[in-house]
């Protein structure tokens, strides 16, 4: 979750499913963004389509071993391009569906990507998914003071809502200058602390640290498995942290 | 870069004093205009500069507004209604991501008002550009006028080495390319430049702050061509009546 647009919500739930996928678990992600739905491209599907059988929707499988099963409103338009127009009440219904009504099949993990804000499609996710097992919320920010408030938010939304916290992740945090190799660190955006330290003040949950990656932007971009592929990129070893301990919190709750 | 635009458009606008300027931030759960023009408790930057927003009316901080779309509609209202904005020549919306209520709301509470327009704000990957077409196409639904894209994050210029590298790869030729294939004006890029948004943490305008500054002069551009359209619009306007 996060407050604002464009701070890598999907591009973290991407990664994050492709990073349990490597570890071996078989992964849903819900995209809940109805109106930009970005996984299906990141993920290279966004020409898939979904198919009813007996049980529901058949979500979209992902890569050569279909570790990872994806529902997303891209699925269903018409033309790629075409605005989803819709106020909340038809939104919720969508979202009801999604859960109840997709043969998801054996999951170890369902990630789902919201859209900013905490409004209709947080509310409603969260209903829906009540009976199940909730294993919390991660919260994704950039490093300006502007994003603190935001994530605040987000943290009385989870609090309201009954959520734990798996993390906050600051993403675009920092970047390495490709000609000089000079670590810009935070200075991209500006950083607050050492690792966003003013948000941690409040719970004390992990948090990780994911520097800008024109190869991470790359490789969404192209649709590429950026975990098997750019294991030496700066971003990676930020990214199969945060897969870590979502794999360690998951086994210590169940 | 929505509130970071909105804000550098009222102070770029408010510069010329014989104008009154109007910010209303309609992200009701996410309103950042609040510290991005530094204030606290106030509502007007400038003699002519007056800003509205829900994060005024919050109690603390931490305050989430977790509402559904009716309520939010509700406010959005009573935010054009109840104000009292005075004489304005520019109202400035600043809304949240997508194409729902709040976009909805604002469209058709303020149809009678005949909207100059709006401005779409993208980066340039085509992750992002994909959005940007979804708003177009809404735009074009609602029968909005679309007065351009301004292509942000465009580039960054490392302080040390100056040498640019592109931290979000325009991978299908950029918001220039989508411009032309969907026939709106593309109104400038601006480059990631970290003073942007160190100043806006600040409650500062970055155009005042760093006047030589390759962004500023793009803003700078930016901004003037928004001022010749409304103009323009604003002279069909009277011809029509």
């Amino acid at each position: 979750m996060s407050g604002k647009g464009g701070v890598g919500k999907s591009t973290l739930s991407t990664e994050l499913a492709l990073a349990l996928r490597n570890a071996g678990k078989r992964v849903g992600i819900l995209d809940v963004d109805l109106c930009g739905p970005s996984i299906p491209r990141m993920l290279r599907v966004q020409d898939s389509s979904v198919h009813q059988c007996d049980r529901g929707w058949v979500p979209v499988f992902v890569g050569h071993d279909t570790a990872i099963a994806l529902m997303s409103i891209g699925f269903l338009l018409e033309r790629p391009d075409d605005a989803v127009v819709w106020r909340g009440p038809k939104k919720n219904a969508l979202i009801k569906q999604f859960v109840s009504d997709v043969a998801w099949g054996d999951l170890d993990f369902l990630i789902v990507d919201t859209p900013p804000g905490t409004s209709d499609e947080h509310i409603s996710t969260v209903e829906a998914l009540r009976p199940h097992q909730l294993l919390g919320a991660i919260l994704v920010t950039t490093p300006q003071a502007v994003s603190v408030g935001d994530v605040r938010r987000e943290l009385t939304f989870c609090r309201k809502a009954g959520l734990q916290i798996l993390g906050i992740v600051e993403n675009m945090s920092g970047f390495v200058c490709p000609h000089c190799s000079v670590i810009n660190c935070g200075s991209v955006f500006f950083i607050l602390g050492p690792t966003g330290s003013e948000l941690s003040l409040s719970p004390p949950c992990p948090t990780g640290c994911v520097p800008l990656d024109p190869q991470l932007s790359q490789s969404l971009e192209e649709g590429r498995d950026f975990i098997q592929e750019f294991p030496k990129s700066s971003a990676f070893p930020a990214l199969t942290h945060i897969a870590q301990q979502i794999l360690d919190t998951s086994q210590k709750s169940s | 870069g929505k509130s970071t635009f909105s804000a550098l458009l009222a102070h770029g606008l408010a510069a010329d004093e014989t104008k009154q300027v109007a910010l209303l931030d309609i992200d009701i759960c996410g309103p950042s205009i609040p510290k991005m023009m530094g204030l606290e408790g106030e509502q007007y930057v400038e003699e002519n500069l007056g800003v509205m927003s829900v994060g005024f009316l919050l109690s603390s901080p931490d305050d989430a507004v977790i509402w559904r779309g009716p309520k939010k509609n509700g406010l959005i209202k009573q935010f054009l209604r109840d104000v009292d904005w005075g004489e304005v020549d520019y109202l400035i919306v600043d809304t949240p991501p997508g194409t729902s209520d709040e976009h909805l709301s604002i469209v058709q509470y303020l149809s009678a008002t005949h909207i100059d327009g709006a401005v779409i704000v993208t980066t340039p990957q085509e992750v992002s550009l994909q959005d940007v077409r979804k708003e177009i196409n809404f735009c074009r639904k609602v029968k909005l006028p679309i007065i351009g894209v301004v292509e942000n994050m465009s580039g960054f210029v490392c302080p040390k080495c100056k040498n640019e590298s592109q931290i979000f790869p325009p991978t299908t030729g950029g918001a220039e390319k989508m411009c032309q294939n969907m026939n709106v004006s593309l109104l400038g890029k601006v480059p990631l430049d970290p003073e942007i948004g160190k100043r806006c943490d600040r409650g500062q305008s970055f155009l005042a702050e760093a006047p030589e500054s390759p962004a500023t002069l793009s803003y700078r551009n930016i901004i003037q061509r928004i001022q010749e359209y409304c103009e323009q619009h604003h002279l069909q306007e009277e011809k029509i009546m």
